[in-house]
């Protein structure tokens, strides 16, 4: 069986629907436990105090911003390249959760900037690429909505999916390649060398689960939506003709 | 069973007020969005079946 089978919208209707519960369910119970997990029963930092909460929705969701994007160039690629109308689709329904979870990122940020660094927002490269992240999806968004037919609109928000990797990527390496920002270095790496306290780490690792399932079910979720009005929109077309 | 906050209880509450509505808001937003469509289809399909046939 090919994965290119589930770029057929039947195929990929009938596999999403069976999966989506299961997908939904889970999601509840990784952010859930992940979240009530960090809030209620993790103890405060020795300098961060308390706002050391606030890392299990910022670092899943700064985190999922940049993988969103990813997932959206991913699909953008095979649409230019394979022309799968679901995978066109797939990016679109990614935008507006990547524009959420970037919004909570920064949002997050700036509340835990302010009592830490003392200022709500800095110019730092973390923090601007995020910004200039944010207004590429705001781009995104707004250019599906602004062309009506399909495929050229799938061509042209694919180019600046494109365009916008460059600060995605930029976004996750910022703090590695600009040691003049105010913002830390990555609080998780595979190598485990700038880890967070293992007394953090178990819930935000949950947390994280639970952000990368929510992107999963609600880019489902979505899709479908977007395949269903695709074909409504035939069918109006259609009844218009007829 | 509310956690001691301390000096930061605004800041805490308020990100986490933010992250947890924003993400409401989204899967609100999207599950509507998804009953909309869902019906306005099926009404079509009806449509087209009784033209049909």
């Amino acid at each position: 069986m090919s994965i290119w089978e589930y770029a057929n919208p039947k195929r990929f209707m009938q596999t999403s629907g069976a999966i989506l519960p299961w997908v939904a369910g889970l999601t509840a119970l990784c952010l859930g436990l992940g979240l009530t997990w960090g809030f209620f029963f993790t103890p405060d930092d020795y300098r961060q105090g308390s706002t050391v909460k606030i890392i299990y929705l910022h670092v899943p969701s700064a985190m999922m911003a940049i993988n969103a994007w990813i997932m959206m160039l991913a699909a953008s690629l095979i649409w230019l390249i394979r022309r799968h109308h679901v995978s066109a689709l797939a990016a679109r329904a990614a935008g507006p959760v990547g524009l959420t979870f970037t919004l909570i990122a920064l949002i997050t940020g700036a509340v835990w900037g302010q009592p830490m660094w003392g200022t709500w927002w800095a110019w730092d490269p973390r923090l601007t690429s995020f910004l200039i992240l944010a207004l590429f999806y705001l781009g995104y968004i707004a250019l599906w909505q602004a062309i009506e037919a399909p495929d050229t609109a799938a061509d042209l928000t694919s180019v600046l999916c494109i365009v916008g990797s460059v600060f995605a990527v930029l976004s996750r390496y910022a703090v590695n390649f600009w040691n003049q920002g105010l913002h830390q270095g990555a609080s998780l790496s595979l190598d485990r060398k700038e880890n967070v306290s293992d007394v953090f780490w178990v819930p935000l690792v949950i947390s994280i689960a639970g952000f990368v399932l929510l992107f999963l079910t609600l880019v489902l979720m979505r899709t479908r939506t977007e395949i269903r009005a695709r074909r409504l929109q035939a069918l109006l077309v259609r009844e218009q003709m007829g | 069973m509310m956690p001691e906050l301390g000096k930061y209880a605004v800041a805490v509450l308020s990100a986490y007020g933010a992250g947890i509505g924003l993400i409401a808001a989204l899967v609100a937003v999207s599950l509507w969005q998804s009953r909309k469509v869902r019906a306005a289809l099926r009404a079509a399909e009806a449509r087209r079946g009784r033209v049909d046939g």
